[in-house]
């Protein structure tokens, strides 16, 4: 499969990066403009914006072993493309094995034609696109539904937004006690998952106690990134002492 | 919250929203135009309607479950750049948390549009080195040692967030949180619904939150 590095390939790509690039340059410059006309002070802002891209690190390279995986297939220009934009690897890996498994009866690693890639790339494609067709379409409107109810009862509205939130994290704290099931062994309960959660939950509140009782304000943006970042070192230490 | 400003944000949100729908539809297509390969409809119509049948779904539940959270600037980037669960979302959470901005208003969406701008542009020019770099990046991303660091990211960032927002909020957080740790230890293979499940989560939140501020026990 040479077009999955011809130069074209490189060219279409760049210019999808590009694009992405460009929208969040400039969602990021509107936004400080406006964050300065609200008041916020240009170190807040600063501080808010590195704070983030510290919490996206981790992430990112995680992001980068989807990217190993999934070039195997598309070569690492589209995997790329694929994985830093609408989706994440939780839909585009299950989306090709669709194709290449459930069409052709291929596996990932086989050697594949290209039929197959460009089949299973139109799929990924078209498989998680409400998004980019709902948010166009109705979200001014959800919003204006959104800002009647802050409108009606400002209260219930930031019970509301904890709710929300809430309502994500509680499903993700159940999920780290799934069985992990790996193939040729008995389901377990990952141990060293749950030791991670504990760990990382007992770091902030760490980080907490010390930005109190230290005033050490220059932490509040940073607890969070630096007890995830702490809480995966210590999942290498607890590896390291047999735990799985 | 001023209507014009909100409104410039919805019209420009719109245009970059569809131009990278046209972008994201436009590769396979030139793909297909240069190669001459073309997907046939037996082909693509299994492939298509397996994964629409779970994916469409699940993305359109998370379309209304997510956009309150991020707000209105950030939703129409966050979106296009995805990774909404283990990136975005969170660092919106954090931006706002630790401004102590009320989420919902103009300066919580503001700030949550620096947030995931930020995350954004850091995770794009990763996964661009990542995929220019990655024979001499693969022994790194693989290796043994950091593995049990990179399998454990969800655990090491739902902790932090979790126990701020459960101490916070523990009258609601009970619920679900049992609810959830039930379901997931109960039912055998759930390790792949947790995209399915937030959504079911934050149902059961917004009831319990509900019921509770009704009977004025949380305020």
């Amino acid at each position: 499969m040479v077009f999955l590095n011809s130069w074209w390939l490189y060219l279409i790509i760049g210019i999808v990066f590009a694009y992405v690039l460009l929208q969040s340059t400039v969602f990021l410059l509107k936004a400080k403009k406006r964050a300065k006309s609200l008041g916020f002070t240009k170190q807040q802002i600063n501080k808010t914006i590195t704070s983030s891209m510290v919490l996206s690190l981790a992430p990112s390279f995680a992001i980068l072993i989807g990217l190993v995986a999934l070039s195997k297939v598309f070569g690492p220009m589209i995997a790329g493309m694929r994985l830093g934009t609408l989706g994440a690897v939780t839909y585009e890996l299950p989306a090709a094995i669709n194709v290449i498994n459930g069409v052709f009866n291929m596996e990932i690693g086989d050697v594949l034609t290209s039929e197959m890639v460009i089949t299973a790339l139109w799929v990924m494609t078209f498989g998680c696109i409400p998004p980019l067709l709902i948010i166009p379409l109705f979200f001014k409107r959800m919003r204006i539904g959104m800002e009647n109810i802050k409108k009606k009862d400002s209260t219930w509205n930031a019970v509301m937004m904890d709710a929300l939130f809430l309502g994500m994290i509680s499903a993700f704290v159940g999920y780290v006690l799934a069985p992990k099931v790996i193939e040729g062994e008995d389901p377990y309960i990952s141990v060293l998952a749950i030791l991670v959660l504990g760990s990382s939950a007992a770091l902030i509140i760490v980080f907490g106690i010390l930005m109190k009782k230290l005033k050490w304000d220059w932490l509040k943006n940073y607890a969070l990134p630096l007890s995830m970042i702490s809480a995966m070192a210590l999942a290498i230490l607890f590896a390291s002492l047999g735990v799985r | 919250m001023e209507n014009t400003y909100q409104d410039q944000l919805h019209k420009e949100g719109r245009i970059w929203m569809l131009g990278a729908l046209s972008l994201f539809i436009s590769v396979p297509f030139v793909i297909s135009m240069i190669t001459g390969i073309w997907p046939t409809f037996v082909n693509f119509f299994p492939g298509f309607f397996a994964t629409a049948v779970i994916f469409w779904p699940v993305t359109t539940i998370e379309v209304f479950t997510f956009t309150p959270m991020l707000g209105t600037g950030s939703s129409y980037l966050a979106f296009v750049t995805g990774n909404l669960t283990n990136m975005k979302v969170p660092a919106a959470l954090n931006a706002q948390d630790a401004l102590n901005v009320t989420k919902g208003t103009e300066e919580g969406d503001v700030i949550s549009t620096l947030a995931v701008a930020s995350s954004s542009i850091i995770t794009t020019l990763i996964i661009i080195i990542g995929a220019l770099l990655l024979l001499p990046l693969t022994p790194f991303l693989e290796s043994t040692t950091l593995k049990p660091a990179f399998d454990n990211i969800i655990p090491a960032l739902f902790g932090a967030l979790g126990i701020v927002y459960i101490m916070k909020r523990w009258q609601v957080a009970i619920v679900p949180v049992i609810f959830m740790v039930l379901f997931f230890l109960l039912v055998p293979g759930s390790g792949g619904l947790v995209g399915i499940m937030v959504p079911v989560g934050v149902a059961i939140s917004l009831g319990v939150a509900r019921i509770l501020y009704k009977k004025g026990m949380i305020k």
